[in-house]
């Protein structure tokens, strides 16, 4: 896997065996890769996950400082979502500034954080329109093989509900847990042809035309929303991708709870 | 942490209970990852780190390149979390350095003159730093360059000593790190005991550093041994399995 190119000759074979409903590596459509995790690896960070999501390895981080806050939300606390592509995680990955892929991929998990309220952000006032707790949610990808978004955003939602407010270190008040409200969920497909498939596999989101990947909250409600790629996807893909998004969303979390 | 905390106490044992020629537990895993074409993971003590290895293949930038041999590109990077107040992603002047020496180290053993042209490309990814992250870091790259298949005359194998309540410590701790007299981290061939990569800081006498170097040559020597078992363990299992696949074609 050393390159993002498919060979024509392995992009013909996945789409023909989607055309018999099958997948290069044996799931069904619908099928979501094996998902194991471990959570508060990194004693230093205030909260941690590691989420292995088939061959896909990501790491999520929080730390929570006291900072400033912003002047037009002068008592709440403030999240910053950042997601890094280091060289060591796929020979296409380059050291520097973040690209555009990087960039994306943790505005959309941001946004799927932010959006659902999981972080309640009014409990981090430390001194009313002085003083707040910013939350920095640091992702970085260990072994990319395939749908960086869902690995990325169930890797930093644990991190996020096992995160432990560091008061006493900076001597304002006790340690406590991070305020959570719910457990905002992604789910990914990719469209191959006119087949939509779940939660693509590196060569499979190589060869999609297009990407559409929807956070849902408990509630089955949907909270954000990031259409990717050249191609389109009609209005009955999309109501199809709803429904397996809600459905999806709640097996993943009976699994992460 | 007071300026008077006591490091090293009256029966010499460390804060972590430790004595002063005991290193911390070391864990090492060989072939880690999926995509990199060799990897490591080394936990020293809290220290936790991954390393991986790509190449031999086109050196980038291509100004860099050795017609005579292959060059050794190191990224050394600690991740956001890893300390205790996050660090700013990206490089920075001390994670250059570390790069650079921890390149040089490993030119001295990888066979580089039989990749013209070509760059071997190290990344170590610091997860969780408590001191000797550095030592950590080149001791999983050798490992992961010997899982990467690259012909090598020897595994480095690295650790630090230093000094903290004026004992000569082997393997600082975070604590003895910070608020010792002394670092001195350090990497050896160990077959031939040629010194690769030496650095300090601090303050010690003659005596006192001849001492840590023993200590750190002695400490290398187990994570020596150490290096070779995760290697072992990674691919006699595979000689394992194919074995019993042989037998089981031959039924």
């Amino acid at each position: 896997m050393s390159s993002k190119i498919i060979s024509e000759i392995r992009r013909d074979y996945i789409v023909n065996q989607l055309k018999e409903g099958k997948r290069t590596d044996g799931r069904g459509v619908k099928d979501v890769r094996n998902i194991e995790y471990e959570i508060g690896l990194i004693g230093t960070a205030d909260g941690s996950a590691k989420v292995t999501l088939g061959d896909t390895t990501v790491i999520a981080g929080v730390k929570i400082i006291p900072g400033t806050p912003f002047s037009d939300k002068p008592n709440s606390g403030v999240l910053t979502t950042g997601a890094e592509f280091i060289p060591l995680a796929h020979s296409s990955f380059e050291s520097g500034p973040p690209g555009e892929d990087s960039i994306e991929l943790a505005r959309v998990v941001d946004r799927g954080i932010r959006e659902s309220g999981m972080i309640d952000v009014d409990k981090l006032c430390i001194v009313a329109g002085e003083e707040v707790w910013m939350c920095y949610v640091d992702i970085y990808v260990i072994d990319y093989c395939g749908n960086l978004f869902d690995a990325c955003n169930l890797a930093a939602v644990l991190a996020i509900k096992n995160a432990i407010i560091p008061g006493e270190r900076y001597g304002k008040g006790e340690d406590k847990p991070l305020p959570v409200t719910c457990t905002p969920i992604s789910v990914t497909f990719a469209k191959i042809g006119k087949d939509l498939i779940i939660d693509p596999n590196f060569d499979e989101e190589h060869i999609a035309s297009a990407r559409l990947t929807v956070t849902t909250d408990d509630e089955g409600n949907f909270r954000a929303m990031q259409k990717g790629g050249q191609g389109s996807i009609s209005l009955d893909e999309l109501s199809a991708c709803l429904d397996m998004a809600v459905e999806t969303g709640i097996e993943i979390r009976k699994k992460i709870e | 942490m007071s300026e008077d905390m006591i490091l090293v106490d009256d029966k010499g044992i460390r804060i972590d209970g430790r004595t002063a020629e005991e290193p911390r537990d070391l864990k090492i895993e060989a072939g880690v990852l999926k995509n990199a074409d060799g990897s490591a993971y080394v936990e020293l003590g809290k220290n936790k780190v991954l390393a991986a290895v790509y190449g031999p293949r086109e050196c980038h930038p291509r100004h860099l390149q050795d017609p005579t041999k292959a060059i050794i590109q190191c990224k050394y990077n600690m991740q956001a979390y890893s300390v205790d107040d996050r660090k700013r992603p990206g490089t920075d002047r001390r994670s250059v350095e570390i790069s650079k020496i921890i390149s040089e180290a490993l030119e001295n053993v990888v066979l580089t003159g039989l990749y013209p042209r070509a760059s071997i490309d190290v990344y170590i990814e610091i997860l969780q730093a408590n001191a000797g992250t550095r030592c950590a870091g080149l001791t999983a790259a050798s490992v992961a360059l010997a899982d990467a298949g690259i012909p090598m005359k020897d595994i480095v194998a690295s650790i630090a000593a230093g000094k903290a309540d004026g004992h000569v410590l082997l393997d600082l701790n975070k604590e003895e790190d910070n608020f010792g007299e002394a670092d001195v981290p350090m990497a050896i061939v160990p077959t031939t005991g040629e010194i690769v990569l030496l650095q300090m800081d601090g303050n010690m006498t003659r005596e006192e550093f001849d001492r840590a170097i023993e200590l750190g040559v002695e400490g290398c020597g187990r994570v020596y041994e150490m290096q070779k078992d995760a290697l072992k363990r990674r691919y006699s299992a595979d000689v394992d399995d194919e074995e019993e696949e042989d037998e089981s074609d031959e039924q």
